[in-house]
């Protein structure tokens, strides 16, 4: 397919979903504008880009900060989460070890557990990547330990005929398969590392988009509060169709559903 | 409970054995346990004299599924034996080549298992039991998933390529004439629990065609095997 006739097809796709956000924006501005609706109660669309305009030069600095928060955390949360999912599946000394205080750590909430984090570790970035990092990191372990017992037995039959070692089954045949499942736990993890992100930025930080939020509500900016949640917003869909993206590359045989899998 | 019971069969060398009976009467047991994947609760297997403990290398197998790794090629997933041995890939690259092309896929080298169809993905995992020439080949209802057509064609591509490479296969099936089509014997299996009631010589001569089984010796194996494990009813019941 040429480039212009997979626009022209993308353009068909996205049609439909580009006419509602623009009708529903253009309702917003007019119900606004017509009713007096105050600026501080809701304001308009024009209103938001206008006031999030003024704010162009320290903008970027909030977002890169709370885009190294979420992208710190979730790499700490990968980084930590697959080899624990290793070690429990492959022993089960280690798996009675490791899941109950792991399970402690899960079902506490971590908005409740970030001032305590924030004292231990200071007030900087590394705090933030770690508070995200606590948020994102569950699923990953859930999902890659699932996936590495997933592996189909009769193959692990065959693969015992073979006498091959226990690492290159690993590398060969266990960690492929959970290939599928560590992804689809990543495009979780991603989107839980921009809440942990901002829960940290809410409790201390001098900047970062929740920064952002957190002082214009406390300065009755409504508007700039919308342009931090569309910014925000926008950080959080980038950064889900970047693991997306990094899937298909890495996974091709695996396609979620509804993907048509003659298109290619 | 046992699954098997009482069960004596010596196989020799590049002999051609089906197993055939009905679900439940522990074939595909039977074939674990040559597999030296599962180990007898009593009584021992032996290979070339010595006793079978766990998987060999010398012995191949093919499933009733493919089991192929869907994120390798064709080519690939038929070197995985090669690579998982620990063998140079280089050696054998002609051999699976030559393999693809006798089972019908060339040019779907470097095609993944998701493209290809059921059928297409059987022949893939017969090619990985063949490229590193075990002497033996068990064969779990290989053909199973096949349709009834391809399923014939099947067998005599397999059987081209037993007299081609001489090794030693047992085969399971739950097909009465595809067990004697393809069999120098034909251990008939009842259940309850499974045992080998009769090891039936066929005398049909090889090489052996889709024909014979309109001749009136193929027809008598099939009614003794028939009569064999429908209690001696004869015939159908």
């Amino acid at each position: 397919m040429s480039v212009l006739a997979r626009m022209r097809a993308a353009m068909r796709e996205y049609a439909g979903a580009a006419l509602i956000l623009v009708g529903l924006l253009v309702a917003w501005q007019l119900v606004c504008d017509l009713a007096g609706v105050p600026v501080w109660l809701l304001p308009t669309p024009l209103r938001i880009v206008a006031e999030t305009w003024k704010l162009r030069a320290v903008l970027p600095e909030h977002v890169l900060a709370t885009l190294w928060a979420v992208l710190g955390g979730f790499f700490l949360a990968l980084a930590s989460g697959v080899p624990l999912a290793v070690a429990v599946v492959y022993s089960r000394l280690l798996r009675r070890v490791l899941y109950p205080p792991l399970l402690m750590l899960q079902s506490v909430p971590k908005v409740a557990i970030a001032p305590l984090l924030l004292i231990w570790v200071g007030y900087g970035l590394s705090s933030r990547m770690i508070v995200a990092a606590t948020v994102a990191f569950f699923p990953i372990l859930i999902n890659t330990a699932t996936g590495l017992e997933a592996a189909d037995a009769e193959l692990l039959d065959l693969t015992r005929s073979f006498d091959a070692g226990r690492l290159k089954v690993f590398w060969k045949v266990r960690l492929p398969w959970a290939l599928p499942y560590l992804f689809s736990s990543l495009k979780v993890a991603i989107t839980l590392a921009v809440i942990g992100a901002v829960v940290a930025e809410f409790v201390g930080a001098d900047k970062g988009l929740g920064y952002l939020i957190l002082t214009s509500a406390g300065n009755m900016q409504t508007a700039l509060m919308f342009g931090a949640l569309v910014l925000l917003s926008l950080l959080g869909m980038v950064s889900f169709y970047a693991v997306v993206s990094v899937e298909k590359l890495l996974c091709p045989w695996y396609l979620p559903a509804g993907e048509e899998k003659g298109a290619r | 409970m046992l699954a098997l019971s009482g069960v004596d069969i010596d196989v020799a060398p590049d002999e051609f054995v089906t197993l055939v009976g009905p679900s439940g009467c522990g074939k595909s047991t039977l074939l674990k346990l040559f597999g030296g994947l599962i180990q007898p609760s009593e009584g021992t297997l032996a290979f070339d004299g010595r006793p079978l403990e766990r998987p060999s290398r010398s012995i191949g197998m093919v499933f009733q599924r493919p089991v192929l790794l869907p994120w390798r090629s064709v080519l690939d997933n038929i070197l995985f034996p090669v690579e998982m041995l620990g063998w140079r890939i280089g050696d054998y690259l002609e051999e699976a080549k030559r393999l693809i092309a006798l089972v019908g896929l060339a040019g779907f080298e470097r095609a993944r298992p998701d493209e290809l169809s059921g059928g297409m993905q059987q022949r893939v995992s017969i090619c990985r039991a063949l490229v590193y020439d075990p002497k033996i080949l068990l064969m779990d209802e290989p053909f199973a998933a096949l349709d009834a057509m391809t399923r014939e064609e099947f067998g005599v591509e397999l059987l081209d390529i037993w007299t081609r490479r001489r090794k030693t296969i047992v085969f399971v099936t739950h097909s009465i004439p595809e067990a004697v089509l393809l069999a120098d014997r034909v251990a008939v299996m009842t259940p309850r629990p499974g045992r080998i009631v009769r090891e039936i010589a066929v005398r049909l001569p090889r090489p052996r065609s889709l024909a014979m089984e309109f001749t009136p010796e193929f027809k008598e194996h099939v009614e003794t095997i028939r009569a064999l494990i429908h209690g001696g009813l004869g015939g159908r019941p």
